[in-house]
């Protein structure tokens, strides 16, 4: 793909699904969804993987038939002999697919291959970015925390294609602990699987019903889900050439319809966004990150709009 | 067996000198500023400062660690560098970084500065850390808080460089320096800006007998007349997750590994790290005092027992990852 060419990518799916409506899923995007690549491997939790392992070959099959590139995605934290079997399941793969590394064993095991870097990798400057491109890195999907100022100096140096998440829950924090085990009063050990009761994570309240993150297994999510379909055309201005969406429990053909259009220009942010609003009722959006605000803050359009 | 080192915080220079007085093997600090992760206010050192902390801790055969473990900002990196070059020129006896661009400028502008490897930089496993090893040369890495007893043995056979271990106060639940937490609710990262749950965006308020603690509007804990109100840290307070309010992530409790150093000596630990740079001088010199004690003891073969919850957080103390039960 041109250096220059603007894509959608589909990141990895977060949540515990069933197994079967996983693969319903992707078979769905595969046959049905205009999107350019599409991130596929277990990043949250290794004890899921087992369960979706007899899907694999069905999935990567159809999501190539359907003309997607795929990229698999590894575990953004690898502590026991579990952990790193399952990143070197997918290392094993780099000669077929690009591999996207979720942490620094899995960047040290993919050196000198074409491979990708994913957000729970730290690359906030442009030493970084250079080392990441000498080792192989030719697509980094960049932190969510970073703002405008940051992603424009990084692409500006970047000869690998820069990637921002632009709708989703955004992925804060990840624990060697099990939130959803604990919440539940269970053990990581014997923790039934907890987390699959949770499609688009388990909303964390404060003791005054303020709603403010989720949680997701070993992982902390935002609540709001981040929204950057105003500040796409800017993100193309400063140099960013992919585009992520974060899967929900939601119409997501459509919902990747509506940044399709807007990737290409045919609806405004506003209408895009009024439209996604229709598409999730419950969710509440946010911005905050991209303007250099706390995550959760929502630039309203008319402020947050730049000139494309 | 060797002895166990003994690696104290050093938030202020009156600290350093109670610190070194009491029996730390090595002190570590960061500058007045956001090369840091501790980038508190009335903390940390200048570069005179420093330099006169150098003097008096070799003088008294102490090591002196200086942190620069926050990410450099693009388009911005000079004080990171800017560090980096104060660490050589002033001769600390090493640089602790997290940050893969950081490394590499150290690695390639001053070969000879001893480099360790950052709790933040979250290395927790033997490819992830035997990769910092060859590519920059790091010396030693500060291992995650998430790592048990029967883990650091298995790494400590697979990899060829010093581990070091946090022995006592904070404990973060989350895999540090992948987390952005704080950075969502108060617009303050610890990657980026040195801070986590800042006090400018701190309130308390009194609702008759209870006090709340909210932090960028958000409440985080609720308090009683009898119960001692928690300083607001994100992921320390009361929350709701479908059933009832509670300690969701992490309990109030601060980290004691007192009672297991022959474990940790016997799995290859070579150093200990006490967490609390932004501790007063009275909390730096007991806790110093008695985990001096404790690794003396340990190293003659005895297992020393301190009684240190009056100096915890929420007067609690947990051995944390290091036993299975904690995840």
């Amino acid at each position: 793909m041109d250096v220059a060419t603007k894509d959608l990518s589909l990141g990895p799916l977060l949540f515990n699904w069933a197994p079967e409506k996983v693969r319903d899923f992707y078979f769905r995007i595969a046959d049905e969804a205009d999107i350019d690549v599409v991130y596929f491997g277990e990043a949250v939790c290794a004890k899921r993987r087992p369960f979706l392992v007899p899907h694999y070959e069905a999935i990567l099959d159809r999501l190539k038939a359907g003309g997607k590139q795929v990229i698999l995605s590894c575990l953004q934290l690898a502590m026991d002999r579990k952990d790193m079997a399952a990143v070197s399941d997918m290392v094993a793969m780099a000669d077929e697919y690009l591999v996207e590394a979720g942490d620094m064993a899995a960047c040290s095991l993919l050196a000198g291959k074409a491979y990708a870097v994913g957000p729970t990798v730290n690359v906030y400057n442009e030493a970084t970015l250079k080392f990441f491109e000498a080792e192989g890195a030719r697509r980094i999907s960049l932190n969510a925390e970073l703002p405008e100022d940051s992603l424009k100096a990084l692409a500006s140096v970047a000869t690998a294609r820069l990637e921002v998440q632009v709708f989703g829950r955004i992925p804060l924090a990840i624990s060697a602990r099990c939130f959803h085990a604990r919440a539940h009063g269970l053990a990581k050990n014997s923790c039934q699987y907890v987390c699959e009761k949770d499609p688009d994570g388990l909303t964390v309240e404060t003791l005054d019903h303020q709603s403010f993150l989720a949680i997701n297994g070993l992982q902390t999510l935002s609540h709001h889900y981040v929204n950057l379909l105003e500040e796409m055309p800017r993100l193309a201005e400063i140099g960013i050439r992919g585009f992520r969406l974060s899967p929900h429990a939601a119409d997501m053909i459509k919902i990747t319809n509506l940044f399709r259009a807007r990737l290409a220009g045919w609806i405004s942010g506003e209408e895009a966004t009024h439209r996604l609003a229709a598409l999730l009722p419950d969710a509440r959006f946010a911005n905050g990150f991209f303007h250099g605000m706390e995550g959760l803050a929502t630039l309203e359009a008319s402020a947050a709009a730049q000139p494309c | 067996m060797k002895k166990l080192e003994l690696v104290c915080p050093a938030g202020t220079p009156a600290a350093l000198r109670v610190a070194v007085d009491a029996g730390a093997d090595a002190v570590y600090m960061g500058f007045r500023d956001e090369t840091n992760a501790r980038n508190f206010p009335g903390l940390n050192f200048s570069r005179e400062e420093l330099a006169e902390a150098l003097d008096y801790a070799h003088a008294r055969g102490a090591m002196v660690f200086l942190a620069v473990n926050t990410y450099a900002r693009a388009g911005d990196d000079a004080p990171w560098r800017a560090a980096i070059k104060s660490a050589h020129d002033l001769k600390v006896d090493a640089l602790i970084l997290a940050d893969i661009g950081l490394l590499a400028y150290a690695r390639e502008t001053y070969p000879d500065l001893r480099l360790h490897l950052s709790v933040q930089a979250s290395a927790s496993n033997a490819e992830a850390i035997n990769f910092y090893g060859q590519r920059f040369g790091v010396k030693r890495v500060v291992l995650p808080r998430v790592l048990t007893v029967p883990d650091i043995t298995k790494l400590n056979g697979e990899i060829d460089i010093e581990t070091e271990v946090f022995a006592f106060g904070g404990m973060c639940p989350m895999a540090e320096g992948r987390c952005t937490l704080s950075s969502y609710v108060t617009g303050k990262s610890p990657n980026r800006n040195g801070v986590c749950s800042p006090a400018s965006h701190v309130a308390y308020v009194n609702e008759g007998d209870i006090l709340t603690s909210r932090l960028g509007g958000f409440t985080i804990n609720r308090f009683g007349a009898h119960e001692q109100a928690g300083y607001p840290t994100l992921c320390k307070g009361r929350f709701k997750a479908g059933g009832e309010a509670g300690y969701l992530f992490e309990e109030p409790t601060s980290l004691d590994i007192s009672a297991i150093l022959p474990e940790l000596a016997k799995a290859g630990v070579t150093a200990l790290k006490i967490e609390g740079r932004q501790r007063g001088k009275a909390y730096v010199k007991q806790v110093v005092t008695d985990f001096r004690r404790a690794v003396d003891t340990a190293a003659a073969g005895g297992r020393a027992t301190l009684d240190m919850a009056g100096l915890s957080e929420g007067h609690q103390n947990t051995t944390g990852a290091y036993a299975k039960k904690w995840m």
